[in-house]
């Protein structure tokens, strides 16, 4: 072909012209990569096993109640339990693993190998590439939370039946009500793992190495569950990243304190606009030698 | 001429921001360039002119500064000091606006490697706000047939050899029509026929009238191409000009085979010449002011018997060493 007959750029300003839809592009281009990457499918596969995992458990044991996290004594008689008991179950350790893997590896990953400085020359600027990496980490975020519930779901429904749910009060509610509560707990969920997401795509503008990057977000969900736990620190308890990450079973009452939700939701969006506001400082800044 | 560059361009408001830079005779301009990595200065002073249209070969060994250079030109890296000004606009302020007119290939290709390589030119098409997306496949179809890679367009990054993944990287800079490329080594990693196909992808490139601005450690590949040429030597810009003014800082050499050594030494000393014996009996002198007709006649009139006479150019290499003083290894 020739370069010829298509050098007329238009110019405005002189500038090229841009098409519409230019961010909409990147997202699906962010997003392909991030859904064509066989890792990331096997991250989506162990998650997708939780609830099977604990739904034949069940199934086949029967527990009495007692013991085990929570919800899972409530399993037998309504299939809907099993989604909120395997998001309790995913919550502490598979969730931030996953996000710890899409979140850390966002930019340091494309750093380490090279790919940043080829984006930032399309050009993509800086404060866009955070918008769309951001984006692109709270889909996957949401992508991982509602392929729990879902599975929880169908494999509950399987199992078990989905019934008219009995809130924690006692009270009961049809079907419509416990799964319109289910999607609340997704979302809440949700928003309390985009606070971690955040903190990994901070760290991740922090360096070169995608590894790092992924050990550091998972270890900052880690150690905020074990500063949880020391009864002496209990003044910040109420503060710290992961303490109201379970609270989502607000959702299960019958009269829901939406004040205590949405200073909680508050708590982790208040996380996501520190930690994402030092990336921004951090990314734009940043000499990219890599 | 550098010097009064610099001072015009310190001047915040020569020139206003949206000046149209079709005017600009000049695709890439710094002024007094400087970058330091603590103690070290990796950049020192450099006042690059590269005008339109030109084949600017950008020479230096490794480590002399040329790639952060590079990595300035294109906003990667901030500058301690000085400006830089891509096709008439202020980097890196202008990046929107220049950066889609430039393809550029920064110190080897990188992409991801679990995606084909048509995959990663898609991705990067995709991110271009400027590119138009209802040409996207026939452009990147384009820019792999004219790198040579249509049959691996198909295959996994990772599995590409070090001379694919170049041309891939040459790929990606000719996905849009570009005013200016900048190719850092691009021979990188390429067989000689690779190596040649690139220099015709220069020079067509450039006869379309792109401007080139191509960066290498390989002075006589360079050579070939290049309508103008820069040294760098230890971060600094230690000469630049048109190839044949920067050929021609050099001296040529006269070499002379006769069996008659003395009468032929005493005629040249006659002239000026400095006349050395080489170990294989011929005699060599540098030219300076001496043409070398007059040698010829001067040697012929006193009855030298000539076997042989020519006169070597210094080629871009020992030139380098001339101008620096230094042989052309990493010098940090």
């Amino acid at each position: 072909m020739s370069f010829a007959d298509t050098r007329s750029i238009p110019l405005v300003d002189g500038a090229p012209k841009r098409y519409r839809g230019a961010f909409a592009r990147l997202y699906r281009g962010e997003m392909r990569l991030l859904l064509t990457r066989r890792r990331n499918w096997i991250l989506l596969a162990v998650l997708a096993v939780v609830p099977v995992f604990i739904g034949v458990a069940v199934k086949l044991s029967d527990p009495g109640g007692g013991d085990g996290p929570q919800f899972i004594g409530r399993i037998t008689g309504n299939g809907l339990f099993l989604v909120f008991t395997a998001i309790t179950v995913a919550i502490p350790f598979f969730l931030p693993l996953v996000i710890g893997v899409i979140a850390g590896d966002s930019i340091a990953g494309e750093a380490g190998q090279g790919t940043l400085r080829y984006l930032l020359t399309v050009p993509v600027p800086r404060g866009r590439l955070l918008a769309v990496k951001t984006l692109g980490v709270a889909t996957f975020t949401a992508l991982a939370v509602v392929l729990v519930a879902a599975i929880g779901l169908i494999t509950g429904a399987l199992l078990f039946g989905v019934h008219s749910l009995v809130l924690l009060s006692g009270d009961t509610v049809g079907i419509g009500n416990a799964l319109l509560r289910t999607f609340g707990v997704v979302v809440y969920v949700t928003i309390a793992l985009f606070g971690l997401a955040a903190g990994g795509l901070f760290i991740s503008t922090l360096t070169e190495n995608a590894i790092a990057a992924m050990a550091a977000t998972v270890s900052i969900a880690v150690f905020s569950a074990l500063l949880d736990a020391v009864p002496q620190l209990s003044a910040i308890h109420p503060v710290l990243l992961t303490h109201h990450w379970l609270d989502f079973g607000e959702l299960l009452r019958s009269s829901i304190s939406w004040s205590d939700l949405t200073s909680w939701t508050a708590l982790h969006l208040a996380y996501a606009a520190i930690f994402l506001s030092l990336a921004w400082s951090r990314l734009t800044t940043r000499d990219i030698t890599s | 001429m550098p010097t009064s560059a610099a001072v015009e361009l310190s001047e915040p408001d020569v020139r206003p921001v949206h000046a149209p830079d079709e005017s600009s005779e000049v695709a890439v301009r710094t002024a007094g360039l400087t970058r330091r990595f603590g103690d070290q200065t990796a950049v020192d002073a450099v006042d690059l002119i590269v005008p339109r249209g030109a084949i600017y070969g950008f020479l230096g060994p490794n480590g002399s500064g040329k790639t952060t250079t590079i990595r300035v030109l294109l906003g990667l890296i901030a500058a301690d000091a000085g400006t830089v000004e891509l096709l008439g606009q202020r980097m890196p302020r202008a990046s929107a606006r220049v950066l889609p007119r430039v393809g550029a290939l920064i110190e080897g290709p990188a992409f991801h490697p679990y995606i084909t390589g048509a995959q990663n030119l898609r991705r990067l098409d995709l991110s271009d706000a400027t590119a138009d997306p209802s040409t996207s496949m026939s452009r990147i179809e384009a820019a792999l047939a004219r790198v040579g890679l249509t049959a691996a367009a198909g295959k996994k990054y990772r599995n590409y050899s070090l001379g694919m993944k170049q041309r891939l990287g040459l790929a990606a800079a000719l996905l849009q029509p570009r005013d200016l490329l900048i190719l850092d080594e691009p021979t990188n990693g390429l067989d000689p026929q690779g190596t040649r196909e690139v220099r015709r992808l220069i020079r067509d490139l450039a006869t379309d009238g792109t401007t080139v601005l191509v960066s290498s450690h390989l002075l006589s590949e360079i050579e070939q191409v290049a309508t103008h040429v820069g040294m760098m030597s230890g971060g600094k810009l230690v000469r630049q000009g048109t190839l044949q003014d920067v050929l021609a800082d050099g001296a040529p050499t006269i070499r002379v085979e006769t069996p008659d050594l003395d009468p032929a030494l005493h005629v040249m000393q006659q002239l000026g010449l400095q006349p050395a014996t080489a170990p294989d009996g011929a005699i060599t002198a540098r030219l300076a002011a001496v043409e070398v007709e007059d040698v010829a006649a001067a040697l012929v009139r006193a009855g030298v018997r000539l076997r042989r006479l020519n006169v070597d150019r210094p080629d871009l290499e020992e030139l380098f060493v001339t101008i620096t003083g230094e042989g052309f290894d990493v010098l940090r």
